[in-house]
């Protein structure tokens, strides 16, 4: 079973966290930072997988990563789950990503995690692997999407349009934040020694 | 086109996000974050309602703001009222909230729970999803007992949508992990297993996750999985890499599927059907065919995928562990990814060897590759992955090569990582004393550890040594003779002082005779260790002063006036100061032969099992945190007993602290009052334990020669053990067929029970009341398990308040695991100080392997075939026995039910019989059981007679059983 998935930047700072088993809050910021900690000072070209933190059920779990530019995506799974299995779901999670944020970049993921949410909800579900075939979750995605969509021209007009008028005299407009060169290249990944 | 569209999306939120970006500091971010929750909160009870938009783009920022570490204890409401909206986007954010920001409030979870019923009675396949994924997410209690009936019926019923089913089969998995008894077994399960049919492959890997978990704890209702899942695995292997379209991964088919399928015959024995098993070794020889065969792609993710699937079919292969050629194949399968360049499948191939060793077919095959696996420990850069080659080290030894392990072992020690130190001194101690022909090589190599790694040896090593010397005769020169040589060099290890000192005091007169080591030298030699020594080790080595009395009398006034002086006589620590008082007393007014007598070398310790080995079990086990659990509470039981009043006199008796007992001076004066200090099977203690009455014959009649001042005060115990334990035996025999009530009462206390067990895991809360008007101190109560009774029988408690008020009652809980069937019962030992006197007192916890039963119904026809089946007569137990009681049908048949298994009416041809059936958990096993009592009325006899597929099992239900009647 997958105990928790968590992304963090290189700095630490959370990406994303998903916890399956429960933690109480301040234990589950706790494992990200003892997570970070311990995958963070690790060499590039070491193996994927350390036994688990101490928080987190020490020995009994494994924690499997991967590194993306400037992000780290960590599941951290008991010992029912396959090593290399999760690394793949790993590569398919980030993979999907790209594919529904196109070039997809440490911004996407803050700008919009509840939509990094819906895409791990359709890959994951209560720590058990739910779809692995890409092509049926990036279908499932664009379904939502289309439903956002006709529910928002419907009925969101007018509140778009009152958040439009209260944002007209910005000073700065959020999309225009310098992304600099963070965005992750999927399709030249670093191959793994 | 991206499926997420950029520029959509909340404006609002988009903007908070860049302001706490933009933040300079984690002050201004704070400043920030509190203000946007102070918005937000007034938003929230602000009389104005909020529509849909603005509530979805608040709880967006709360959950931006909970992802950053803050608390957020508000929201909760709104989040609710989102996921009942009827529109999509909103019931989204909402579900998502809550499956992020779980909240037990009850009140909300029924509102939660009214919502998601509505949805999943919608069938509308999205919303279902939603809640589906929100009852897998949160997985509470309350959430199970509302859906667990409601789920099985969506996930077997026909018209159900591919996608609805996945999620349903997963929810129903977290529901069934959270609460396995909420969730009914039925008529679903054999259609639940037909779904390893199924064409679309995504529910099919859904649906083997769910039996794989159902098939460990109900393999008889999952057994026909077995044929299904080989089935779909030999299609998925045999099809080429283009059959499975979308399921293919990097030109592997279905690697996850066929991962999970591995998995779930790894539930099961090899199949009996020669049909399906001799398919399933096609696959795996396809699978292992597979391996050899040239890359169809170079990207990592084709190897990955590959490997992935085939460490899983070896696990299986190790797992029915019955071909021998599967096995060797999957050893040099492994051999060559111990030297793949890329480090993954090394630290993988590490780690399923250790699996493979264990393994009689192929122990051997292992043994080949220790040069292979020596030099990983030595290049590897991956701390890991060194880790792992530690391990498979210690599980391919034997006798053969453990001198090469044992000394590479210790060779990498001097350079390892602090984080696995302490694991490798315990393997090293573990498995230097388990292939030790020669002791002597032994003695070094635990004092090598000593010196090389001495921070890391726990105690348990150190005692171990000490054991093994005072139990092995031919090994006591050698051993005084080199820790007399190690303790010359300038800078040593205190735990080294330990070991030297308690060697020296029971064995410095076997070196005495050379002039290098005379007995001056010696006491010279450790008293200079002394002042460097920390006060438990200082209390140790005056222990070894006053052996050197009597060993070298020759010495003993330069002894004295070492004990004599100031810094001894006035310590300021109490059990220095007391041990200094009281051994030099005892040195000055005792009489040769009765310091002879007293001193005497320490009789052999029983021999047991290396609590080392449990240590590193114990170590690697799930239990760390009982570990700590257990040390706090002896810590406190420590700190109780200094913070007493304690004059000199009264601490010889309450001191537990292990080094006190070590030559169980302490306890020789005060025989029957000296409890062993033991607390619930901890460690540190528990090498002792036995040795407190191994002195014991020691003192009887030399009580006068020892009413020195100091010691005639001491203490005098009220209670008489060998009382309590007789009676608690009859009450023990009551809680056989039930589970509350009272276990144990005298005029101070008394001692109520009140249990409830479910399959292999229970629940006992143990309730103490002082029957006085005065307080209890130091209230001490500890569950000990015996070494047998220990890997069996997994016991957690927490520690109580150590004072009970007068007529008040405290209460403990006891978590209990049955891990295997077991014989004994655990103890339950209490002292505490009621007035100034101490007690003692100690009763069987009734926990006994009945209360793992689970009745099973079945008809006469079923019965007795089963009956004939279990005809080995070792698996049969018979007991004939005289009724203790009147022989009533009706109290008889309660009594049957009460013990466990179910009562079978009209299935004995005899109507005056009583039969029933049930099945016993455990964690490893399930055990079937059958029982049958036949009355004879006139001769007021019983014959019971016992049959399981296990002979211990049989016999120890038949003893129980035999006392109820």
């Amino acid at each position: 079973m997958i105990k928790a998935i968590l992304i963090f930047n290189n700095h630490g700072k959370p990406r994303l966290s998903k916890f399956y088993q429960r933690y109480s809050e301040d234990t589950q910021q706790q494992i990200i930072r003892e997570t970070f900690h311990l995958v963070s000072k690790r060499d590039e070209n070491v193996c994927n997988f350390l036994e688990g933190g101490l928080l987190i059920g020490g020995s009994d779990n494994k924690l499997i990563y991967r590194h993306y530019a400037t992000l780290y995506f960590v599941f951290c799974v008991d010992s029912s789950e396959s090593e290399l299995g999760i690394l793949d779901l790993i590569q398919v999670f980030v993979e999907t990503l790209d594919k529904c944020f196109e070039n997809v970049c440490e911004l996407d993921l803050i700008f919009h995690v509840d939509k990094v949410h819906n895409i791990l909800a359709e890959m994951v579900m209560g720590g058990m692997v739910l779809e692995t075939n890409m092509n049926e979750i990036v279908t499932q995605i664009d379904a939502q999407n289309k439903l956002e969509k006709s529910e928002a021209g419907l009925a969101g007009a007018p509140a778009r349009a009152v958040s439009a008028v209260k944002n007209m005299n910005l000073p700065e407009i959020p999309r225009n934040i310098n992304i600099g060169d963070i965005s992750i290249k999927v399709p030249n990944l670093p191959t793994f020694k | 086109m991206p499926a997420v569209s950029k520029g959509d999306g909340m404006r609002g939120l988009a903007v908070f996000i860049s302001d706490i970006r933009n933040c300079k500091s984690k002050e201004a971010e704070i400043k920030r974050i509190n203000k946007e929750l102070a918005n937000i909160r007034s938003k929230f009870k602000g009389d104005k309602a909020l529509d849909g938009y603005s509530k979805k783009k608040y709880v967006c920022k709360l959950l931006f703001i909970f992802l950053l570490g803050h608390d957020i204890d508000f929201g909760h409401m709104e989040a609710v009222n989102l996921l009942s909206s009827n529109r999509y986007t909103e019931k989204q954010i909402g579900y998502l909230f809550i499956s992020v920001l779980v909240n037990s409030n009850s009140e909300l979870i029924r509102l939660i729970n009214n919502a998601i019923k509505n949805d999943l009675a919608s069938r509308n396949p999205t919303f279902m999803g939603l809640a589906l994924h929100c009852i897998a997410n949160v997985g509470s209690r309350e959430m199970a007992e509302a859906f667990a009936g409601e789920i099985p019926k969506i996930l077997v019923a026909g018209d159900t949508m591919d996608s609805v089913k996945q999620s349903a089969a997963l929810c129903l998995l977290r529901l069934y992990r959270t609460s396995p008894d909420l969730v009914p077994m039925g008529d679903w399960t054999s259609r639940v297993v037909h779904l390893l049919n199924d064409q679309h492959l995504g529910v099919v890997t859904a649906a083997t996750s769910l039996i794989t978990t159902l098939a460990q704890k109900n393999p008889e209702e999952f057994k026909t999985s077995v044929s299904l899942a080989v089935s779909r695995l030999s299609r998925i292997v045999t099809s080429a890499s283009t059959d499975l379209q979308d399921y293919t991964y990097y030109f592997v088919p279905a690697p996850w599927l066929s991962v999970k399928l591995l998995r779930l015959l790894q539930c099961y024995p090899p199949p009996e059907d020669p049909a399906v098993r001799g398919r399933l070794t096609e696959c795996l020889e396809t699978i292992l065919n597979k391996a050899q065969e040239p890359p169809k792609s170079k990207k990592v993710q084709h190897s990955n995928a590959k490997n992935a699937v085939l460490f899983e079919a070896i696990s299986l292969i190790i797992h029915h562990d019955s071909e021998p050629n599967l096995l060797v194949r999957a050893c040099n399968q492994l051999g060559q990814f111990l030297q793949h360049r890329e480090t993954n499948l090394r630290y993988l191939a590490l780690e399923s060897m250790c699996t493979l060793a264990s393994s009689e077919f192929s122990h051997e095959a292992v043994k080949t590759h220790i040069e292979t696996v020596i030099n990983a420990l030595k290049t590897e850069r991956d701390v890991s992955v060194r880790q792992r080659a530690v391990d498979l080290l210690y599980a391919m030894c034997d006798r053969s090569n453990a001198q090469q392990i044992v000394a590479e072992m210790l060779n990498y020690l001097e350079t390892a990582d602090y984080s696995i130190r302490e694991e490798i001194v315990l393997k090293v101690a573990i498995l230097a004393e388990k292939y030790a022909v020669d002791y002597t090589w032994y003695v070094d190599t635990i004092l090598n550890l000593i010196r090389i790694a001495g921070d890391y040896v726990s105690e348990e090593v150190w005692y171990r040594v000490i054991q093994i010397v005072i139990n092995r005769d031919d090994v006591q020169g050698y051993a005084a003779k080199t820790v007399f040589e190690a303790l010359q060099a300038p800078a040593c290890h205190e735990n080294l002082v330990k070991v030297g000192g308690y060697i020296l005091g029971e064995f410095g007169n076997l070196i005495a005779g050379d002039p290098r080591s005379s007995p001056l030298i010696q006491f010279n030699l450790l008293h200079s260790k002394f002042h460097l020594c920390s006060v438990p080790t200082r209390a140790l080595l005056l222990s070894t002063y006053i052996k050197f009395v009597n060993l070298f009398p020759e010495i003993k006034t330069t002894i004295q006036d070492v004990l004599r002086s100031d810094s001894q006589l006035k310590n300021a620590d109490v059990e220095l100061q007391q041990r200094a008082v009281e051994y030099l007393r005892l040195s000055t007014i005792a009489s040769t032969d009765i310091l002879a007598t007293v001193l005497e070398e320490m009789p052999p310790f029983p021999e047991r099992e290396s609590s080392i080995l449990a240590k590193l079990k114990k170590k690697k086990g799930p239990g760390t945190v009982t570990d700590l659990e257990e040390i706090k509470k002896e810590r406190s039981s420590d700190m109780n007993g200094s913070a007493e009043p304690a004059s000199v006199n009264a601490s010889a008796v309450s001191t537990p602290s292990p080094s006190a007992d070590l030559l169980g001076l302490g306890a020789a004066p005060l025989t029957n009052s000296a409890p062993p200090p033991s607390s619930s099977g901890s460690l540190l203690v528990d090498v002792f334990s036995d040795s407190a009455s191994a002195v014991a014959p020691l003192a009887p009649g030399s009580d006068d020669n020892f009413a020195s001042p100091d010691l005639a005060s001491s203490e005098v115990v009220s209670e008489e053990p060998a009382d309590t334990v007789h009676d608690a035996d009859e009450l023990f025999h009551k809680f056989v067929c039930k589970n509350n009530g009272v276990l144990f009462e005298n005029q101070l206390l008394q001692i109520g029970l009140k249990s409830e067990f479910r399959q292999n895991l229970g629940r006992m809360f143990i309730f103490y009341g002082n029957k006085t008007s005065t307080q209890f101190l130091n209230f001490t109560p500890t569950v000990i398990c015996s070494d047998d009774l220990q890997p069996s029988l997994n016991l957690q408690t927490k520690p109580v308040d150590p004072t009970v008020d007068g007529g008040a009652q405290v209460q403990q809980v006891v978590n209990i695991e049955c891990v295997s069937d077991f014989m004994e019962a655990p103890i339950l030992n209490i002292q505490f100080r009621y007035g100034g006197t101490f007690q003692n007192l100690s009763v069987k916890l009734p926990i006994t392997l009945n209360k793992f039963f689970q009745p099973t119904e079945m008809s006469s026809q079923d019965f007795f075939q089963r009956w004939k089946q279990l005809s080995n007569p070792k698996q049969e137990v018979q007991n004939i026995f005289k009724a203790k009681h009147p022989m009533d049908a009706e109290i008889t048949k309660a009594k049957i039910i009460g013990f466990g298994s179910a009562l079978l009416e009209e299935v004995d041809p005899n109507p005056a019989n009583f039969v029933g059936a049930g099945i016993i958990h455990t964690k490893t096993t399930q055990i079937g059981c059958l029982l049958r009592l036949e009355p004879n009325l006139q001769a007021q006899m019983y014959r019971l007679t016992l049959r399981t597929s296990k002979e211990a099992v049989s016999q120890r239900l038949c003893e129980l059983l035999s006392e109820q009647f």
